[in-house]
């Protein structure tokens, strides 16, 4: 591969201006880079929308919004920012572009161009977003206020301001980023593996991504689809959600649902690889049971796309449509304990060094661990019945992904901080940080389950005052864990401030995977000589 | 959980409270494993790692016992589920429809009915009566008898809403153009309150369903009284048009 054609090219492109290494760039790793600040950003967006939504709830009565609707534009936000704007772009184009090619020994990603416009496509989506919040939706007020989930027809008659236009085309413009991000990882993994990476020899970060890259592959356009559906519905006259027209409000939630619980899959997989990694590393030994974990991704996400309509359990599906998908429901179970089980057996008999990645990798097991539970009590329709739209489901899926996946995310970034920046970051800041939003995360969001369990329902400005208590409580926890993203913040300019140099490979024998053998950080282009995978069985 | 007051909503409180044992118990053991490994397994207890990387027997273990575990938890599940959608023969049909944003309720004529009215929530803290919390009580109750089997109808005349009754075991959710039904039969005399669980936009917290449980006797007496109070209004509830705001 290299031959003096090549080293001339890298010569030309090794140092290019700021503009055009930051605006036109087509480096995986200055791209990731790229994805990760942004994602950063528009999570403290969507962070500082639900310190807005704790404030109003610390107490009964309206202090902070002079109308729910108000407050409704704030849940909207922070659902659709955290999912399509943070978790996204952050775990699968941060960490994705950053080390999918280091880890399977490629020198970049399959498409570099189309990797420039997926990060540029998903920057434009969120100026629309942004834009949303400002612009009239419901008659007389800003912002699209029907949940992140878009419902008909409180998403068509009862929006008719410009406000969801903008949303729907912002999803559109973040979908298509994410679709041709998609492509782009699928045609990476399957082509540029190093020679002698068999795909079962391939870090699980990477068989991680690969079924995330499937998902997005597959449910995206059903998404895409149905909101175009909603937005012609809006605007040109269309009935495909109006029943007066012959539409059903209920075809769209199943069309999307249809994307929507596969992308909980999307926004949990990368991470699961990460703290396979993390705890592999730190035990000094390898995963246990590597091929099961492999394809207990596989499994979840082949089984995660054929469990939409749970969360539909009250719109009226039939006692065997329910049945069924109860059944489909809680066999993720399975596989989701096999990950778990392995990630302790990792572990077990290992030489296990707590570091700060450790300590939010051991963290993301346990919250993972509780809100899959409470999963398999909401998969019973029966119970479902009762917690439908109530704060437990609330508390649910945060465990999942405001502690898991972003637990994960906190994993992977003091893991890979020096490999990133070249600087070691002080184990200190890590784990204060980790006990930080771990206390403030559980006190936010345990208590949810007690306000779920009295009847609180979900998306409330006011709630009866016998729900007090526990919502001044949750509401101290998200000050807390707030707190700690400043600490965060704080802990990042401090590291490079401090300049301290990392080796190639600070964590010493446990870090395998091929990252670990490139400088820190690694060259500009990486691999001009491509890894050779020696035959070791795992 | 509410307090139940149906046979549905006790053996739906009863399967939670056996899935609470269960899931506490997991949570438990996981957390126990991982202080294990802190304790047994860190650098300075285990210097030299062990390379062990599979276990058949292990591995098919945490693979069947979770399977098995999960079965425990479906064969309840699914006699539950029968038992909320499979409505039996009613006493007593009542339509609910849900407007933006408040209540509206219909007896059909056949039943002594023949009257629909709107309940809305009260907003003065002075029309309270002593027994409806703010936010939760309504000017015009449903009122139903009690141990009889209720059904209830429910549709939806604009946005999505969704009718609850926690402390029956009840939720289902009000589509425009589709109408869903649920079923319960109240034990006690006594007034129960739910609310809108369904996003459907600013008075989305302000439409409670208050249900007031009365004995047969009461029930016969409201019935008549109602006829006369209603009819003059009858009607309204379909005609007044939901204005977003």
């Amino acid at each position: 591969m290299a031959n003096a054609v090549d080293a001339a090219h890298a010569d030309h492109h090794d140092h290019p201006t700021f503009w055009r290494r930051w605006f036109y760039s087509t480096n995986h790793k200055d791209i990731g880079t790229l994805y990760m600040l942004f994602g950063f950003t528009a999570g403290l967006v969507g962070a500082a929308l639900s310190i807005g939504m704790r404030l109003e709830l610390q107490e009964p009565g309206l202090q902070f919004f002079s109308n729910p609707q108000a407050f409704n534009v704030f849940v909207t936000g922070h659902g659709l920012i955290m999912v399509f704007f943070m978790v996204m772009p952050t775990l699968i184009g941060g960490f994705g572009n950053w080390f999918v090619p280091l880890m399977i020994g490629a020198p970049d990603m399959a498409f570099p161009r189309m990797n420039n416009i997926s990060y540029w496509l998903t920057v434009a989506g969120f100026g629309l977003m942004v834009c949303s919040l400002f612009v009239e939706g419901a008659p007389g007020s800003n912002g699209f206020g029907g949940g992140w989930t878009v419902y008909p027809p409180l998403a068509t008659a009862g929006h008719p301001g410009p406000a969801l236009d903008f949303g729907i085309l912002a999803l559109h413009l973040a979908g298509a980023g994410s679709i041709l991000g998609a492509i782009n990882f699928i045609t990476t993994i399957l082509n540029m593996r190093a020679p002698g990476m068999t795909l079962h020899k391939m870090p699980l970060f990477a068989w991680a991504m690969l079924v995330t890259a499937f998902l997005l592959l597959m449910t995206l356009p059903v998404l895409a689809g149905a909101i175009t559906m909603l937005l012609t519905d809006r605007n040109f006259g269309t009935t495909f959600f109006d029943p007066s027209g012959g539409g059903d409000p209920i075809l769209y939630q199943h069309l999307f649902w249809f994307f929507g619980h596969p992308e909980v899959y999307i926004m949990i997989l990368p991470a699961f690889g990460i703290i396979s990694h993390i705890v592999s590393t730190f035990s000094r030994k390898p995963i246990f049971g590597y091929l099961g974990m492999a394809y207990a991704m596989a499994a979840i996400g082949v089984v995660g796309s054929v469990v939409w309509a749970h969360h539909m359990f009250t719109v009226g599906l039939s006692l065997q449509t329910q049945a069924y998908f109860v059944f489909a429901t809680m066999v993720i179970a399975v596989p989701t304990g096999v990950k778990v089980f392995s990630w302790i057996a990792t572990m077990w008999g290992g030489s296990v060094r707590f570091t700060a990645p450790m300590y939010w990798a051991v963290g993301f097991i346990f919250v993972f661990t509780v809100g899959g539970v409470t999963g398999v009590v909401l998969a019973n329709a029966p119970v479902d019945r009762y917690m439908h739209d109530t704060y437990y489901v609330v508390a649910h899926f945060h465990y999942v992904l405001s502690l898991g996946a972003v637990f994960g995310i906190f994993a992977g970034v003091y893991y890979w901080f020096p490999k990133i920046t070249g600087y070691i970051m002080p184990e200190w800041i890590g784990k204060t940080h980790f006990w930080i939003a771990f206390i403030g995360a559980n006190v936010l969001f345990f208590p949810q389950h007690f306000l779920g369990l009295s009847g609180m329902p979900r998306r409330y400005a006011d709630y009866p005052d016998a729900f007090a208590g526990w919502n001044l409580v949750s509401s101290i926890g998200a000050y807390i864990f707030a707190a700690g993203l400043l600490f965060f913040m704080f802990g990042v300019i401090y590291a490079l401030v401090r300049k301290e140099k990392a080796a190639g490979n600070p964590w010493g024998e446990g870090a395998t995977t091929l990252e670990w053998t490139l400088s820190s950080p690694p060259p500009f282009h990486q691999f001009n000589d491509l890894p050779r995978i020696a035959d070791t069985g795992h | 959980m509410q307090g139940m007051v149906t046979e549905v909503g006790r053996d739906l409180s009863n399967f939670h409270t056996y899935l609470v044992w269960l899931i506490a118990a997991i949570c438990l053991f996981v957390l126990a494993l991982l202080i294990i490994v802190a304790v047994r397994f860190n650098e300075r207890s285990n210097p030299v790692p062990s390379r062990t990387t599979h276990n058949t027997m292990l591995e098919v273990a945490w693979t069947i016992v979770p399977v098995l575990i999960l079965v425990a938890i479906a064969i309840p599940s699914f006699r539950l589920l029968r038992q909320q959608l499979v409505v039996p023969p009613a006493d007593v049909v009542v339509k609910a429809t849900g407007y933006a944003w408040y209540w509206g309720y219909e007896y059909p004529a056949d039943q002594g009915g023949g009257f629909k009215f709107d309940s809305n929530m009260i907003t003065e803290a002075k029309d309270l009566k002593p027994d409806q919390p703010r936010l939760l009580g309504a000017d015009n109750p449903l009122v139903v008898p009690v141990g009889k089997v209720v059904k209830v109808q429910v549709t939806a005349a604009d946005v999505l809403h969704s009718f609850a009754m926690p402390s029956f075991g009840v939720k289902v959710d009000a589509v425009p153009g589709r109408l869903n039904e649920t079923w319960f039969r109240a034990e006690k005399e006594g007034v129960y309150f739910g609310q809108c669980s369904e996003l459907c936009g600013n008075g989305h917290p302000y439409m409670p369903i208050e249900i007031r449980v009365v004995s047969e006797q009461q029930y016969a007496a409201w019935l008549a009284e109602a006829k006369q109070k209603y009819a003059s209004v009858d009607g309204s509830g379909t005609l007044k048009l939901a204005n977003a705001q």
